[in-house]
């Protein structure tokens, strides 16, 4: 089980929550909640060799919320006295155009998630600032020991210590301590005046022994180093229509840019989603099921709970191709009269609830992933990417490669790199063809941003093999 | 976004004090806890937003807030921190392990604040704050007009993701332990229309936007202008299609010139530089474009949305000429990053509260040329004009470019139809060297701006 927040490490009191909780539910506001946080972050980072820069950031706050039909109120504050949770509750409900009233709420029962996802104790999660910078200069001997033409390593180590607590007026009154953190390691290499970067890292709502077990902190240093120095050789990117085979683990950016996106509820109430009207249709090619699921231990995007209370679920949303689902908070799943998913996440109390992704893959396949590769005459073989955008609306999605390589006759030869990919979502998932058995979850550093807004995720894939897809180099193909 | 820009903060006052006082009071607690130096950013300020859809309101937000950044030196070792609980109890914690982190560290030699004799001595009025207060219904309007009006335009627009009325005010004060204390208020006003088209033959949709930001409310257009043009933008774009891979001249309007100067900006930070992170390492002095290639950034434009009287380390900001004909004249620098590349500061340093300075422009625009965006269509045969662009394929080390575009297709100097699931790439270095014409067209909407821009020629991918 999670663990029993109490209201007074807030300094509030269950009599302030629930006078503020009746001053925002008013007639017309079909629901309302008040989302406590007080976080701790605190980063180390290191370049040139120095460990020079440490940061610590504390913030607490109160957002409080009110809907009523479509319309949502919200107002927040970063003290927390009586006063200004009735001034925020006065703003909230502004929208429901009905008078303060006195209705009565259900005294919420205090509860706590009926899991822990990462149990991670406060000792874990914290790490002095010692250890942190030990593991840093380590990272940084080991990418240059890796090769001499590696000229800079930059590293940073993040970790965040949330506690959060939601106080609806459906009756629920629940908290979730939430911890996360994250190591990334970025290499410069050199060579004849041809410089190239390599980035790799990882974390997760996990302790700081995770970074120590097998060297995992080392490994990291060595893969940025690796990616860095391979980039070296790498030859322009092809441009045009082509095969495209993507490795295991993050290239699941694909799902969260070209479909995950346009699952996410709202846009399909309102009809402006690609994907709107398309439940239970066909997205894509049978071999591909595709979950969005909160509930694996110690995972970057895995929750409790979402920031409204909700335990967290896995939610099919492909099954074999055909459209099953989306994902839901609270205010969609009432308008739309689906079944709720526990995704309503928020940046923190300064921001509206939205529903977000967590971590969201597709299962295994069937095939031997040397056999897709060897598939393909002529096309690309990309293992890594940056980032990735898309227009809900349109469907059109951009990623772009960090890693990537030529297949030539079956074979994986050349290092490309510029290369970025873009394509349909409704479309682009009916062209593949191919669904390797190693499914790899991502290494836990995906951020996705949202009308403004941050949250930690997760991605993964097997290897797959998608036909046909517009690659974005500068070497004609002709 | 790293910038002190007033992330929405009130002036709430505890027990009377004003932020200057508080910024002091925690200066002279650093001092006891060991710091040889200190500064501190305090910022407050109150936000309301609203959102529209389909004429009812979709949402309300409203916030007050305030946060306080501290950045301590023992020596040469250094930390930062940042809180929003300003009880004297909290901060007095605040500074002590804040002195505790920066003795954690490692020396870094070139550490510090600036040098005394730099700090701004006067801080100019730039205009940048309008005490109209917009209630809440009033937003509510101006929003609701600039919908219907996009609504109202064509009848293939049926949908819309909405109209959003912000406005903001905030005040930052920025004290360091060289006893320099400054202060200055800000606002902004921005509304946003996005409607969204419905294909009637194909049923596809498109989806584009309007809008306009200004820090004062009498200088915003007109609500229904935007709608307008946002209507507009989107009905133009519906019936887009892929084109063939090939090798054509490009045009970049002024919203996506405007991101390809801030690749530039980027580029020319200090921070990127002296970690050899940019394709800029070295350029300094040299020609990066042609004479017709002109880029300033300056920080005491009146009432400019990235002006300020100092920047985030307190020296004075300035209007620096970044590019002077077509070579490149000066980095973006703060005091660390310039010391590292030997430079002095260019009155760049960017803060955003719990932070140490980082280098960003204030307003950075591409000086305009003499010919319309009309006339720089007519001289294009075959090529393509970018309206959109999506993704971050571009690698800052290297200037590799390639990014997902959408626009309209040029046949003998006209548009003809939309494109859309198309890249275009290159290399940025050679793209500034082969940009051929700059429109006479610049307008701000933002820090950074740019009139419409033709580049010889690039990679389009698509079918």
């Amino acid at each position: 089980m999670g663990q029993l927040i109490p209201l007074d490490s807030f300094g509030v009191t269950e009599h302030d929550v629930l006078a503020a909780l009746g001053r925002v539910k008013v007639r017309n506001v079909d629901y309302a909640d008040l989302y406590f946080e007080s976080c701790v972050s605190e980063s180390v980072s290191m370049e040139e060799s120095l460990v020079k820069r440490a940061t610590k950031s504390i913030s607490q706050g109160v957002g409080v919320r009110a809907t009523a039909g479509e319309k949502t109120g919200f107002a927040y504050s970063d003290d927390l006295t009586r006063q200004d949770l009735e001034l925020a509750a006065d703003t909230a409900r502004y929208i429901a155009n009905s008078p303060a009233g006195t209705q009565p709420i259900p005294v919420p029962v205090r509860s706590r998630p009926a899991r822990d996802l990462y149990p991670v104790s406060q000792d874990q999660a914290e790490v002095a600032t010692e250890d942190r910078v030990t593991l840093l200069n380590r990272i940084d001997a080991e990418a240059r020991r890796y090769d001499p033409r590696i000229k800079n390593v930059m590293a940073a180590f993040n970790t965040e210590y949330k506690i959060v607590m939601v106080a609806t007026s459906d009756g629920i009154l629940i908290g979730d301590v939430q911890p996360l953190s994250r190591l990334q390691v970025t290499c410069i290499a050199e060579e004849g005046g041809n410089r190239q970067i390599g980035s790799f890292g990882g974390g997760g709502r996990i302790g700081f022994q995770f970074y120590r077990q097998g060297d995992r902190y080392l490994e990291y240093a060595k893969e940025a180093a690796r990616i860095a120095i391979l980039n070296l050789s790498a030859v322009d990117a092809p441009a045009g229509v082509m095969p495209v085979v993507l490795g295991g683990g993050w290239p699941g950016i694909l799902l969260h840019e070209a479909i995950g996106h346009g699952l996410e509820a709202d846009f399909n109430r309102k009809k402006t989603s690609a994907f709107s009207n398309l439940l239970g249709k066909r997205v894509a090619s049978d071999v591909c099921t595709i979950v969005d699921d909160g509930t694996l231990p110690g995972r970057r995007g895995s929750l409790n709970m979402d920031d409204e209370g909700t335990p967290t679920t896995r939610t099919m949303l492909i099954e074999k191709g055909i459209l099953r689902g989306y994902i839901t908070d609270k205010l969609n799943a009432r308008l739309m009269g689906i079944p709720l998913t526990g995704n309503g996440r928020r940046e923190s109390y300064q921001s509206i609830v939205l529903h977000r992704m967590t971590n969201t893959f597709m299962l295994a396949g069937e095939s031997n992933p040397e056999d897709i590769i060897k598939s393909v005459t002529k096309g690309l073989y990309a293992v890594s990417f940056g980032g990735g955008q898309v227009d809900i609306t349109n469907g059109k999605f951009v990623f772009s490669a960090s890693e990537a390589y030529l297949i030539e006759g079956g074979k994986i030869t050349k290092p490309v790199k510029g290369a970025t990919l873009i394509g349909s979502g409704p479309e682009i998932l009916t062209t593949v063809s191919m669904v390797g058995y190693d499914l790899k979850l991502d290494e836990g550093v995906g951020t996705c941003g949202k009308e403004g807004q941050s949250v930690p995720v997760g991605v993964g894939l097997p290897t797959i093999r998608i036909d046909e897809i517009t690659v974005g180099g500068t070497q004609s193909q002709r | 976004m790293s910038d002190m820009e007033p992330t929405p903060r009130t002036s709430v006052k505890k027990q009377g004090q004003s932020l200057s006082d508080l910024a002091h009071d925690v200066l002279a607690m650093a001092k006891t806890h060991g710091a040889t130096e200190a500064d501190v950013v305090v910022a407050d300020g109150e936000n309301l937003s609203v959102q529209i859809r389909l004429g009812s309101v979709d949402r309300l937000s409203k916030a007050r807030e305030k946060r306080l950044g501290l950045r301590v030196f023992v020596g040469k070792r250094s930390a930062t921190s940042s809180t929003s609980d300003f009880s004297p109890e909290s901060l007095r914690r605040l500074v002590s392990e804040t002195c505790t982190l920066a003795k954690a560290v490692v020396e870094d030699p070139v550490s510090g604040l600036p040098a005394a004799d730099q700090m701004a001595t006067e801080q100019p009025d730039l205009d940048l704050y309008d005490e109209t207060r917009l209630d809440t219904d009033r937003q509510i309007d101006l929003a609701k007009r600039a919908e219907a009006a996009a609504l109202a335009t064509d009848e293939r627009i049926t949908n819309s993701e909405g109209a959003d009325f912000d406005s903001s005010w905030g005040r930052v004060v920025l004290g360091s332990s060289h006893g320099f204390i400054g202060d200055y208020r800000s606002s902004s006003y921005s509304l946003a229309v996005s409607p969204v088209a419905v294909d009637p033959v194909s049923g596809s949709m498109q989806r584009d936007a309007w809008y306009d930001v200004r820090r004062k409310f009498h200088q915003m257009d007109a609500p229904e202008a935007i709608g307008i043009e946002a209507a507009r933008r989107t009905v133009r774009r519906l019936g887009a299609r892929k084109v063939v891979t090939k090798r054509v001249p490009v045009i970049f309007d002024q919203e996506s010139a405007g991101s390809l100067l801030g690749n530039l900006c980027s580029a020319a930070s200090g921070y990127s530089l002296y970690k050899g992170a940019s394709f800029l390492a070295g350029q300094l002095g040299k020609r990066l474009a042609p004479e017709w290639f002109t880029v300033y950034d300056d920080g005491r434009m009146i009432g400019g949305l990235g002006s300020r009287p100092f920047d985030g380390e307190g020296l004075p900001t300035r209007k620096n000429t970044v590019v002077d004909k077509g070579v490149l004249t000066s980095y973006l620098l703060d005091t660390y990053s310039g010391k590292k590349l030997g430079l002095p500061s260019t009155g760049n340093a960017s803060r955003s509260v719990g932070e140490s300075p980082s280098v960003g422009p204030t307003n950075f625009y591409l000086s305009p040329g003499t010919r319309s965006a009309e006339e720089i269509i007519r001289s294009v045969k075959d090529g393509l004009y970018v309206t959109e662009l999506i993704g971050f394929g571009i690698n800052m080390v290297t200037g590799d470019y390639s990014r997902g575009a959408g626009g309209f297709w040029i046949e003998n100097g006209e548009l003809t139809y939309p494109v859309e699931e198309i890249t275009i790439a290159g290399n940025l270095k050679q793209m500034f060297q082969d940009i051929e014409l700059v429109g006479n067209d610049l307008i701000f909407r933002g820090r950074i701006a740019s009139p419409t821009v033709k580049i010889a020629e690039m990679m389009v991918a698509g079918n």
